[in-house]
């Protein structure tokens, strides 16, 4: 079976006045279809810079290479034509903040009828009707057809955002920041929607949040991101919960755990700022934050390796350090032993 | 604009019962039509509110209609020089409420005659302005925010055209256009229309500037729309209060900018027209010989018609940009 999305070696770099700037360094994702992976990571790590990469909606300043596969075939060779049909009808994208999103001047209706107008899937006659269907599916009631978007609140106009995703029945839906600006409650719902229809539909997510707790509740496998990179990705449980990344440990450590009263008062997150991206010095890029780092970090780059090469099904978790995999017997600090 | 009739500011008892009704279609088209009509009802609501735009709407139905019946009101022998029915310079009576011109003839009835002229050259310059500065300005603007390369040097291409057009002083523009190009009603609408313009354009090309940088049109490019999607769906809708404004505005500054011309003696001497009986006075020398009713009439006249259009204007641009109304 071929994959639905599978991003090769994607690598970004803006062209800036002060010389390039390496955003994406070296990403892959795999996604099949119907299964949902979490993006996660701090801000500047790249993730949204991946997600816009993947219908290549970057500015022109962006040089993106590697290879994009949406069911096979490569987004970032595609003709124009080409690229227009697949955006939306292969793959769409609830965007972040969908306040903005949503043009002021247009009613919902005719809003979620876009996609279906700009790529002629459903006839004229049948928009009406499969528009008051996509309200339904979101839990909007019909009247809310000729609304214009300011008289709705922040969690419904995140819903119609998801209605206009699915309107074109794409087959892989990324979710970039879709419930960041909702409170907790609305943000429940709104996830609980997504997994259903994601679920009902056979649709794969690509789910993009700095939010751990968000992506552990919602995604199969989560991958976190730092510095452009991909550190350590596997199953959501295993990942969010026994991270083997020093910085996965960092950043899963920053959300208190409720019934865990020794979590409560310890010290939680990361000193140090985010790296510079323009900074290309060797080694580990995570060196400079991270607590458990070695002399040979400074000239050791890795790559992701197999957390647990032994067990069952090894090659779903990977993460990116000195202390796991082959690399393990340099140093002499286990893969168990983390930061207190 | 599509749905003119922007938002249900407070929703009402009639409101409510539509929707239910609405919520048990009968056919879809039947649908489309009540909703129609129920946007006209709620626009009407809304301009209604307006007192100014009402008072200017009013004067703007009473000329223009004057402007359709003029054949019927007057007879168009009395307005040549030889079919004169008056002596010269009459004051008013009750036979020429406005008195007479030089040639006898009745002012009464050369401003009514000269409402058709002004009113035709006023709006279709304005339609010639207004569109051809939309197209400009909206081209500019979303090829220089989101065309590569290539669109920025068509963008900078298209406003240094602008900009050339902008410092020309306007008036002997359309002075030397009208001159040179063959007389007629045409050539002041030509002239005018490609004078007035590149103010529209560079306004368009701001708004344009700003509405690309919305989150929206981002999404509208990541759901597959290409440029003319994005600027006729996008662009242009969130433009048109401005245009709108622009318009009525336009239509005041050409009014009078056709008065101007006709009254610098470059206009069609063979149509009567606000401008040209004023440039008439002159010649006659009716300021020096204080014939007040040669002058006053048609001054008002041109004044009372800008003011009604940017009356007007300033109404409709508060109902149909739902941002204006709290």
């Amino acid at each position: 079976m071929t994959s639905l999305l599978d991003v090769r070696d994607l690598c970004v770099t803006y062209r800036t006045g002060g010389g390039d700037v390496p955003a994406v360094r070296g990403v892959d994702l795999a996604l099949d279809p119907g299964g949902t992976l979490g993006l996660a990571g701090e801000s500047g790590s790249g993730k949204s810079t991946v997600a816009l990469a993947l219908l290549r909606l970057l500015p022109g300043t962006a040089g993106v290479t590697g290879e994009v596969l949406l069911e096979g075939e490569n987004v970032l060779d595609m003709r124009w034509g080409r690229l227009r049909a697949v955006r939306w009808a292969g793959a769409s994208i609830v965007f972040q903040g969908a306040m903005h999103s949503l043009n002021p001047v247009r009613r919902i209706g005719d809003q979620i009828a876009e996609p279906m107008a700009v790529h002629g899937t459903v006839p004229a006659g049948e928009v009406p009707a499969r528009v008051t269907a996509l309200l339904e599916q979101v839990g909007l009631p019909d009247s809310r057809y000729r609304d214009y978007p300011h008289q709705l609140s922040g969690g419904q106009r995140q819903r119609v955002m998801i209605a206009m995703a699915l309107a074109c029945e794409p087959r892989l839906v990324i979710a970039d920041e879709a419930t960041t600006a909702l409170d907790v409650m609305i943000q429940a719902q709104i996830l609980t929607l997504l997994k259903r229809l994601v679920a009902e539909h056979g649709i794969g997510m690509l789910m993009i949040s700095h939010d751990l707790s968000v992506l552990s509740s919602t995604c199969d496998r989560v991958a976190i991101m730092y510095a452009g990179r991909i550190v350590e990705q596997g199953p959501a449980r295993e990942v969010v919960h026994e991270p083997a990344h020093p910085y996965a440990d960092a950043l899963s450590a920053a959300f208190p755990r409720i019934g865990d009263p020794a979590s409560r008062l310890a010290p939680r997150g990361l000193p140090g700022d985010p790296p510079d991206p323009a900074d290309r010095s060797p080694g580990c890029v995570f060196r400079p934050r991270c607590a458990v780092a070695e002399t040979v970090c400074a000239t050791v780059d890795p790559p992701l390796w197999p957390v647990d090469p032994d067990a069952e099904g090894a090659s779903t978790r990977q993460a990116a350090c000195v202390h796991v995999g082959p690399a393990r017997p340099l140093t002499a600090a286990p893969t168990e032993e983390k930061r207190p | 604009m599509s749905a003119p009739a922007g938002t249900p500011g407070t929703p009402e008892a009639g409101d409510r019962t539509d929707r239910a009704e609405g919520a048990a279609p009968a056919t879809p088209r039947a649908l489309a039509r009540r909703r129609r009509r129920e946007a006209l009802r709620r626009f009407a609501r809304e301009y209604a509110r307006n007192r100014a735009g009402l008072f200017g709407l009013a004067a703007l139905l009473a000329i223009g209609a004057l402007a359709l019946t003029a054949p019927l009101l007057v007879d168009q022998a009395d307005l040549t020089i030889t079919g004169a029915p008056g002596a010269a310079y009459q004051p008013p009576s009750v036979e020429y409420p406005l008195g007479t011109d030089n040639f006898g003839r009745s002012i009464l009835d050369l401003v009514i005659w000269g409402s058709r002229v002004s009113l035709t050259v006023g709006f279709l310059a304005t339609a010639v302005s207004v569109v051809l500065g939309t197209l400009v300005g909206m081209t500019a603007g979303h090829f220089g925010a989101s065309g590569g390369a290539a669109g920025r040097i068509v963008s900078s291409a298209l406003m240094r055209v602008t900009d050339w057009f902008l410092v020309l002083p306007t008036l002997v523009l359309a002075v030397a256009l009208a001159a040179v190009l063959p007389r007629g009603t045409g050539t002041i609408i030509i002239a005018i229309g490609l004078t007035v313009w590149p103010a529209t354009a560079r306004l368009v090309r701001a708004q344009t500037l700003a509405v690309e940088a919305r989150p929206y049109v981002e999404r509208a490019r990541a759901l597959g729309g290409g440029h003319a999607h994005v600027m006729a769906w996008h662009v242009l809708p969130n433009v048109m209060p401005v245009v709108l404004a622009q318009t009525t505005l336009l239509v005041a500054t050409s009014i009078i900018a056709e008065s101007t011309l006709a009254f610098l003696g470059v206009g069609d001497p063979t149509v009567v027209s606000w401008g040209g009986v004023l440039e008439a006075a002159r010649n006659a020398g009716a300021i020096s010989s204080g014939i007040w009713w040669y002058m006053v009439p048609p001054g008002l006249a041109i004044a009372l018609v800008a003011l009604s259009f940017t009356l007007c204007g300033r109404a409709l641009e508060s109902v149909i940009n739902p941002r204006l109304r709290g």
